[in-house]
Parts: structure tokens; sequence; C-alpha cells
């Protein structure tokens, strides 16, 4: 088992980011994972301290993300990782 | 004579061509980004490249690059600062950490003609930025951003602090003045490495008496250098027009305009530094014109006078504001181009006496840039 990053269709536009299984036990290790070799995308997701974008979410098995800054909330073997824009900032 | 002009927009960047019939010769000719929030726009004429700012918002800011010929568009990497070091407080106006990331695009202009590859850019929160291979790839000028005196600018025309305007010395490429909201007037002689204030006579009337003349207190709105007068610039400030006859050392406060002194843009005339052009509106807890009459106001003769002209222009309920970028005028200085915060864009063929409306229902205008021929 691994955590499965689902990236949001309206990132599609900019970026191909189908879902991905990935290893890592926080939310910045799955991230960096599933981003790996992909800077463009990475830019579209953190801002330029790798913190989580002003106006994106990251739920994790339904919950949102506490540490937007470090990612550092764990994940389990099983865990739903959703990388969405928020409502705000459109 | 330039018969192309760039349109950035909330929506999308529109270029128009002078192709049309003879009553509305300015017509759109291609859409960019369509929906897409274009910040900023810049031809450089050098290399036949086009550059666009884009603010997704959700997905931050990125740079585009296309050849003029084709217009294909390339995403390249956005001006990124550096890690900020761990245990660093530095705050924004409310206390909150100030972001060192890339908010907004608000400046990009090319190097000298010594420069091929170079580009400037200014972003919020005040950095800016250097590229030596036409946007390939970008770095924050260390000396400014590390400046003991950066940390005291505030926000302006937006929360952060923003460097939105960037003139390169046409004697030398390596002398380079920025302003700031708020920050005042910066200069570098040495291409960059160091800087210092400038701004003897600025005044703002916004801050406590005893700091009105503090060089870092002025809110420059917009910066023009005359490109064949250089000693000659312009600043469209927070709270007034001034001029300088001596490269930005000192400057002259200019009260008696006719209209307002309240604006974002201004720009100078290419051979005459005397000429220039403003778009006034009342200030500033209002800004849209005065009475509804959309005006431009002109001097001839380095701001003891000053003309409203108003042909062809909006004469009542009109409610438009021309933010500092979407004023251009071409390298003949006879032909200006605006665009407003209502979607309007007007081109003067004759040195602003007479306008025409390219468009009536554009998006918010951003920025206009004439590209050179």
């Amino acid at each position: 088992m691994m955590p499965k990053v689902v990236f949001a269709p309206a990132l599609q536009r900019h970026v191909t980011l189908p879902p991905v299984k990935v290893e890592g036990a926080t939310v910045r290790a799955a991230l960096d994972a599933a981003l790996d070799g992909n800077q463009r995308a990475r830019h579209y997701i953190l801002d330029d301290q790798s913190a989580l974008r002003k106006h994106m979410l990251i739920f994790v098995d339904g919950v949102r993300v506490a540490d937007r800054r470090l990612l550092s909330d764990p994940v389990g073997p099983a865990s739903e990782i959703y990388v969405l824009q928020s409502l705000s900032g459109g | 004579m330039s018969d192309r002009i760039l349109v950035a927009t909330r929506k999308g960047l529109f270029t128009f061509e002078r192709k049309g019939p003879a009553a509305k010769p300015w017509t759109i000719t291609h859409t960019d980004f369509f929906g897409d929030n274009v910040s900023m726009v810049l031809h450089d004429a050098r290399h036949g490249h086009i550059h666009a700012a884009l603010d997704h918002g959700h997905f931050g800011v990125k740079m585009h690059r296309a050849d003029e010929a084709t217009r294909v568009w390339e995403e390249l990497p956005a001006p990124a600062y550096p890690p900020k070091p761990e245990g660093l407080e530095e705050n924004d106006m409310w206390g909150r950490p100030l972001p060192w990331s890339t908010v907004r695009i608000w400046a990009l202009e090319t190097g000298g003609s010594d420069e091929p590859g170079t580009l400037w850019c200014g972003t919020i929160p005040g950095g800016l930025f250097k590229s030596d291979d036409s946007g390939a790839t970008w770095r924050i000028v260390e000396s400014l951003w590390h400046h003991p005196d950066r940390p005291k600018w505030m926000g302006g025309g937006a929360d952060l602090p923003g460097l939105h305007a960037i003139e390169v010395d046409p004697r030398n490429s390596a002398i380079v003045r920025v302003g700031v909201s708020t920050g005042g007037m910066w200069q570098t002689d040495d291409g960059g490495a160091s800087w210092r204030v400038r701004g003897k006579g600025l005044r703002a009337e916004y801050t406590p008496p005893e700091q009105a003349h503090d060089p870092i207190s002025q809110d420059v709105h917009a910066l023009a250098q005359c490109a064949g007068e250089p000693d000659r610039l312009w600043i469209q400030h927070h709270n007034g027009i001034f001029h300088s006859e001596d490269g930005g050392e000192t400057w002259r406060e200019i009260e008696d305009v006719g209209v307002s002194t309240f604006g974002f843009a201004v720009k100078v005339h290419p051979k005459d530094g005397k000429t220039a052009w403003f778009v006034p509106a009342i200030k500033d807890e209002k800004r849209v014109p005065e009475g509804g009459r959309f005006v431009v106001t002109r001097t001839q003769d380095g701001g003891r006078t000053f003309e409203t002209l108003s042909r062809g222009l909006p004469a009542e309920h009109a409610y438009d504001l021309v933010y500092r970028h979407a004023l251009d005028i071409d390298g003949t200085g006879r032909r200006l181009a605006m665009g407003s915060t209502t979607g309007g864009v007007w081109v003067s063929e004759d040195g602003g006496e007479s306008w025409i409306e390219a468009a009536g229902r554009l998006p918010p205008v951003y920025c206009v840039r004439f590209m050179a021929s």
C-alpha cells in the first residue's frame, strides 16, 4: 500500500498531473515524490519557499492539512491526498 | 511609427494593429491567454520576443515568451525569491510574515542596446530580478533586496511593497533607476551591484510632517526618463507631479496642472524631455476622472503650463482610470495609446490632441505597449 496523490482538474489545463501512488510518510514526502523532476508543476502548487500556495488546499483522507509551510502532516500507506485550488484566489 | 499595440488585461492579452478602415483604424488581430490575468507584457524588439506575465491566482505567477512571428508561447521559469533564512523575522504592515515569494510581476524592461540578453523585472513584494538570457533564467538583485533600508518599504499601490518602474539610462546601461510603491526612487550606477535612494525635493503629504521629504516615504506611481534628454525625468507621485532636470538628483514639484495632480501614469516624449503626458483623476479616495470627464493632460514646457486634451475621449459619466503601465508612447512621440480600468482603449496619432477609441469593452487594462517595428 502506498499513499495516492490526486491533483485538481483545474491544474490539468496548465500541467498534466495524473493520480499517482508514491512512497511517503508526510504530505511533503509524498508531494516531493509525486512531483519529482517536474519543477514546473511544483511551482503551480508551492510558492518560492516551497510552502503551499496561498490559494491552494491539500486534504489528507478528507482532512485539510494544518501545516501549510512545512507540509509535515502525516500520511498513511492507504491515504488519499487531494491537491485542490481553494475557492479564494480566483 | 508603430502600427502594433499590446494590451494586457485581466482576461487576456490583445494585440491591436493599424489595418482597419479610416473610421476605426485599430483592430484586434490576436487574442492570447484568453480568460487569464495578464499583469504585464513586454515586446523585446532586439529578439522579436513578446514576454507576458500571468497571474493565475491559485497557481501563482508565470512567465511566457513567444516569437512575435509565430505566436507560439513557451512557459519559462518565473522570477523566484531565494530561500528565506530560518529565523529571519520580517513582517508586512499588518505584522504578518512578508512573503519571500513572487506575488506579482509589476515591471518588465529590456536592458540597454549593448546588453542583448538582459531583462529587468520588478515584483511585489519588492524584489528586482535580472535575466541575462532573455528570460530563460532569473536571479534576484541581492544588493537591493538586502539593502538595509529595503525593509522600510511599505505597501502603497498594493498591500505589499512593489517595484513597478525600471528605467535603463540610454547613455550607460549600468545606470538603472527604479520606482517603488512605496519606497521612493533608487539608482544603481554599476549595473546593480550597489544602490542608493534619490529624490531630493519629492514630498509626501500622507506621512507625519517631519517625514514629508524622507526619500523612502515617497510613493512613486510612475517614473519616465526621456531617451533623448536623459537628465529629464518625470514622476507621477501619489500626491503630485515632479520633474527633474539633473538625472533625478533633485525634483521640482509642479502644482498648477489644470485638472488634478493625482494619477498613475506618465509618459515623456522620446526626444523632448519637457513634453510629458498624464491621465489625471480625483485624488485619492475617489480615483475617477473629475466630473466623469475623461481627459489627458500635457505639458510642453517642462511643467510651467499644462493643456487639457479631451477630443475623442468620453466627456460624461466616464469612470476610467489609467493604471501606471497603461499609457504608452511610440518612438516618434506622436502616437500614444492608453487603456483603462473599465476596458477602454484609445490611440492618439497627433501627440494627444485627439484620440480614437480602439475598444470600448475590454476587460480591465493593466498594461499597454507599442511594439517597436
